[in-house]
């Protein structure tokens, strides 16, 4: 098991720091209901950092990682489609909601719902700012949210595939790798909200 | 050849570890929060020379005297066994003249800076040396009460400085800590159950359950929480300062809450950890919101 070293500990700081000032001062001017759905998200990010921090990478053997790395997208996405398509925005929560039916059922059916719910939140991420972007609705920066998607995306898959047994990289690179993801996608995501 | 080390590096590996460097520096923190959520000028620097200096110096010396008469026990258990009193190294009449000397500076500075301030901190000291390590700890897993109610005093007596009398923010905030207290001494009790086992300490593990003492921490947590949610209402935090103790709260809670659950080492250490960050992050939260 890849030991967590200063370097992660730091970078996992500043990531908890990035989503912390995204919590307090990031998400002004929106509706309450977004910024509630972003604090979700970021407070998640914020406190399964903490919980890295505190008792490193062996707290990703944990079951509960999956859901976390579902939850955080799920999240993101959701508030992103309360800002921009409003009027999707409850059957898109009825379609994130599906996955909490992974709870019943047995086989492979709960990670398939995951990856399903998973995979549209990463995509919307991605996606809602590019369409956005490309429209001239919002400012050229806030393209960074679709590369912050990008890399949550990267890192769910890093993870997901590593649970599965059928890891892309070698444990010890993805969990190299993971501290250095976390932190430059709150980066994206703290400097592509600065453009709304 | 070994170099002769200078009195003051002796003094230091001799003296130092009886003041808790850590557990001292988070009261402090707690006490400059109290203070700052008063909101309180941070340039007054004579005022918080006095809170800084007066209130090292009493947690300093109470908890230099809570080792010296603690001695005995923690000779007996193995995580404590290499701390300078259990080694030798310090001799405890050393160690009884450095508390009872840093005490007495602290309540006298503390008390020229502000009688009720001052009253406050002398209170903190006196339930945690006399009423909490001296009368009930050898005595009843319930201790932690008293020793909650100390650990209070500091943020209270912050507080108190700055607005000049005890309101009900200052109750809630010292409540706060209070109810903190439990989920951190409970957690370490669970985690070296055989130190003080060994040591015959009663502890909550000992006398009811593991899991009536994870119970009692998810319980204690949740008043943690309620207690500083209301206290950083009064305090006047803005939304988004809310919004982060909302998010560092619930944190706190789903990890005793999965204590409860699935109890583990690692939760349980997870949860000492956390809850110290916790605590931490809630006051620096009302400090830089006093700002």
């Amino acid at each position: 098991m890849y030991k967590i070293t200063i370097r992660d500990r730091l970078l996992l700081l500043a990531t908890v720091l990035l989503a912390a000032y995204q919590i307090i001062a990031g998400l002004d001017g929106l509706s309450p209901l977004s910024i509630w759905i972003y604090t979700t998200g970021f407070g998640i990010l914020l406190v399964a950092c903490l919980l890295l921090i505190i008792l490193g990478f062996e707290g990703l053997e944990s079951q509960g990682v999956v859901i976390v790395s579902t939850a955080i997208p799920l999240s993101i996405s959701l508030g992103l489609v309360s800002v921009h398509l409003p009027s999707c925005f409850f059957p898109y929560l009825g379609f994130g909601a599906t996955g909490v039916t992974r709870f019943v059922l047995r086989g492979k059916a709960p990670t398939l719902v995951l990856a399903l719910v998973h995979g549209t939140a990463g995509l919307v991420i991605i996606l809602l700012p590019l369409i956005l972007s490309i429209q001239g609705q919002v400012p050229a920066g806030y393209l960074l949210v679709s590369l912050g998607g990008g890399l949550i995306g990267l890192g769910g898959l890093l993870l997901a595939f590593l649970r599965a047994g059928k890891p892309l990289l070698s444990q010890e690179v993805i969990y190299q790798l993971l501290p250095l993801i976390l932190f430059l996608m709150s980066l994206s995501f703290l400097g592509g909200f600065s453009f709304w | 050849m070994n170099k002769p080390k200078s009195k003051l590096a002796i003094a230091k590996r001799k003296f130092f570890p009886l003041v808790k460097s850590l557990q001292t520096g988070l009261l402090l923190i707690t006490g400059l929060a109290g203070y700052m959520s008063a909101r309180c000028p941070i340039f007054n620097i004579p005022t918080v020379l006095g809170l800084t200096g007066s209130l090292l110096l009493a947690i300093s010396g109470s908890t230099a005297l809570n080792m010296w008469y603690d001695r005995d026990i923690d000779a007996r258990m193995p995580r404590t066994s290499k701390r300078p009193l259990s080694t030798g190294e310090t001799r405890p009449e050393e160690a009884l003249i450095f508390g009872l000397v840093l005490s007495i500076i602290g309540i006298t500075w503390a008390l020229t800076v502000d009688i009720l301030y001052g009253m406050i901190i002398f209170s903190g000291l006196f339930f945690d040396v006399v009423v909490y390590t001296i009368w009930l700890k050898r005595r009843t897993a319930w201790s932690i009460i008293w020793g909650g109610i100390s650990g209070g005093m500091p943020v209270l007596a912050g507080r108190v400085l700055g607005t000049g009398a005890i309101d009900w923010v200052g109750i809630a905030l010292a409540l706060g800590v209070l109810f903190w207290i439990p989920t951190h001494i409970l957690t370490f009790s669970i985690r070296y159950h055989e130190d003080y086992q060994q040591a015959n300490v009663p502890t909550f593990p000992s006398t009811y359950s593991f899991q009536t003492t994870r119970l009692i921490i998810a319980i204690s947590s949740i008043l943690a929480t309620l207690a500083f949610g209301i206290a950083s209402y009064g305090v006047g935090l803005t939304w988004g300062f809310l919004r982060l103790l909302v998010v560092l709260s619930a944190g706190l809670f789903i990890l005793a809450v999965q204590s409860l659950r699935s109890p583990s080492e690692r939760i349980t250490f997870g949860l000492f950890k956390y809850a110290s960050l916790y605590m931490l992050s809630a006051m620096l939260l009302m400090f830089f919101a006093g700002i």
